[in-house]
């Protein structure tokens, strides 16, 4: 039944947004796609673009930007990659040291809650600093070319903090986060799930802000094949987006969360207690050591309102960032190769489109907390209309 | 004019300043050690990994050589990205004509960054030599291993042999000769064999 190639090494990181991949294998649905899959750990996210890039891996678990710096060849060789399935959307968090927190809450004027607020308390902050003599603040994120870091740049440059002159961003690996807050090393940081949530258990940290509420639509995670790959392996591919299909309708019937859970939190998968998976997955979140929670039913989102179909539109967003802050030059070809590797076509072949979205979904596909609606097709006129930008 | 002495014959580039990111220090060692045999006298080891990138840009070295084990080579990647921090231009020992170093680089988990635009063919023998260093590494652990299990089922065996003196009233020889023979009748190791004389023993107590 099979033509093609049916032995697959796919590599991820354990990560809550793993978890449609984790699950596809783990539950049996590439096994039923007639697939022999091997999951394969990664501690960095340099070794899995390398590892997807000479072909170690046919398939990766990867930052969108990667996916986007990869076929672009930003920073390294020129690997074109094909996103064919979102492993998810949003599902990053904000969280500052209870020191930071203090200093925001103090400047804040208004509901701290709210992103515009925090930004300009954040702004408030740095002037003081500065005022007093004192080091910048340090920001963690996880990767250069990442969600993370272009989720706190937006959110800052919306306050008036300048991202490159104001404070220092910092790369740190996620598991190097909540040590990095407790020693003082970093001042806050963006990450993923479970790793926010430590920092709030330990009481060292506060949750700011879940990244839904500074974009209500953020490609996060993405399945990576090489683009070549996604050529010569037509029938494997559509059987390996099948099985992710069913994996990711199974994660988001809750009453499988249980189960889905307890797989995600074997040693060799993500490797942390069921309930921590759990809080991420029903997007209940403890936000302080005081016991505060927040909850959003947008906090991860894995299939529902079609998050694991590949919108463009997402691509363009992310290379405008890449842009705005000068890791990218500005180029119609490279938005065009940037659109591209997010393959809606492959996904609408064998999953379809899916209903459409709800009228409560953010035109614009982006549905940022601040400033114009997103134009993915005149980057250079959205990008113009922003104050701080190194373009 | 004074006669010049002789000079000790230097390799060309003997002077590129290398650092080595590894939280093997016994690993790390061992690259350094050939390194320096291989005439390079700029080798720096940096074990405490926490502040990384500021001390990569304090010692400002022309090659870094990192595990792949490492989480915290995507630290290294921020050196890519424009930013005001960066002295020099960065780059990678990778390269579409060259798979098979890459893959060479991979399969024995070490990666390498150029800093300041050297030529890729001047490092790769300093890249060769990593390589060289991390596969010896990993026979020396596996042997290690292996001469630790080695022992471990020494010292089952002899327990067992022990029980069974006891409980059969055996010498040494006749103990040991049975396990052996229990051993190739079950197609069993002579230690797994042990094991089961062990756990049985613990059962019946």
């Amino acid at each position: 039944m099979t033509d093609g190639k049916s032995k697959l090494r796919i590599g991820f990181i354990p990560l809550a947004d793993a978890t449609a991949l984790i699950i596809a294998v783990d539950k049996g649905f590439t096994q039923a796609e007639g697939l022999e899959v091997e999951l394969l750990r990664e501690v960095s996210w340099s070794n899995m673009r390398d590892k997807l890039n000479i072909g170690l891996f046919d398939a990766a678990h990867l930052l969108a930007p990667i996916a986007i710096a990869s076929s672009l060849g930003l920073g390294h060789v020129k690997v074109p990659i094909a996103a064919p399935f979102n492993l998810g959307l949003n599902g990053n968090a904000i969280t500052v040291t209870n020191d930071l927190y203090k200093a925001l809450a103090d400047n804040a004027h208004g509901d701290l809650t709210d992103p515009k607020v925090s930004a300009r308390a954040l702004a408030d902050v740095v002037a003081e600093r500065r005022r007093k003599g004192r080091e910048p603040l340090n920001f963690g994120m996880t990767f250069p070319f990442s969600t993370h870091n272009y989720q706190l740049r937006f959110w800052m440059a919306s306050g008036g903090v300048d991202p490159d002159q104001d404070l220092r961003m910092v790369v740190l690996p996620p598991p190097y986060m909540v040590e990095s807050i407790s020693s003082g090393h970093v001042d806050g940081f963006c990450v993923g799930a479970p790793w926010n949530s430590v920092a709030v258990d330990l009481g060292i940290g506060h949750i700011l802000h879940f990244v839904s509420e500074i974009l209500q639509r953020a490609t996060e995670k993405v399945l990576a094949v090489r683009a070549s790959w996604a050529k010569e392996n037509p029938d494997t591919l559509r059987r390996l987006i099948r099985a992710h299909g069913k994996a990711a309708d199974f994660v988001e019937d809750v009453n499988n969360r249980d189960e889905v859970c307890n797989i995600l939190a074997a040693p060799n998968r993500i490797g942390v207690a069921p309930e921590v998976i759990r809080r991420t997955l029903d997007g209940k979140l403890k936000t302080s050591p005081e016991g505060e929670y927040r909850t959003s039913d947008r906090y991860l989102m894995i299939k529902r309102l079609g998050a694991a179909r590949p919108d463009p539109v997402q691509a363009a967003w992310l290379y405008a960032q890449m842009v705005r802050w000068g890791h990218a030059p500005m180029s119609n070809e490279m938005l065009a190769a940037s659109k591209a590797v997010f393959r809606t076509d492959l996904y609408d072949a064998v999953l379809g489109k899916g209903d459409p979205l709800p009228a409560s979904e953010p035109a614009d596909g982006v549905g940022a907390f601040v400033g114009p609606a997103f134009d993915p097709n005149d980057i250079r006129a959205h990008l113009s209309l922003w104050k701080i930008r190194r373009w | 004019m004074k006669p010049k002495g002789f000079r000790v014959p230097m390799l060309p580039d003997s002077h590129l300043k290398i650092v080595i990111v590894d939280e093997s220090p016994i690993r790390a060692a061992i690259l350094e050690d050939g390194l320096r045999e291989a005439g390079h006298v700029q080798v720096i080891r940096i074990e405490d990994t926490a502040n990384l990138l500021a001390r990569v840009y304090a010692i400002d070295p022309d090659v870094i050589l990192i595990d792949l084990e490492n989480p915290r080579r995507d630290v290294l990647e921020q050196m890519f990205q424009v930013s005001r921090a960066v002295k020099r231009p960065v780059a990678m020992f990778v390269d579409h004509s060259d798979t098979a170093s890459i893959q060479a680089a991979i399969d024995a988990g070490v990666s390498a960054y150029i800093v300041g635009g050297l030529k890729k063919e001047r490092i790769k023998h300093i890249l060769d030599m990593s390589i060289m260093r991390f596969n010896a590494f990993s026979r020396l652990e596996n042997e290690l291993e292996q001469a630790k299990s080695a022992l471990e089922e020494r010292k089952v065996i002899d327990r067992a042999k022990g029980i069974l003196m006891k409980a059969k009233n055996l010498t040494e020889d006749e103990a040991y000769s049975l396990m052996r023979k229990t051993a190739m009748n079950e197609k069993k190791k002579i230690a797994e064999i042990a094991q089961s004389i062990i756990t049985a023993a613990e059962m019946l107590k």
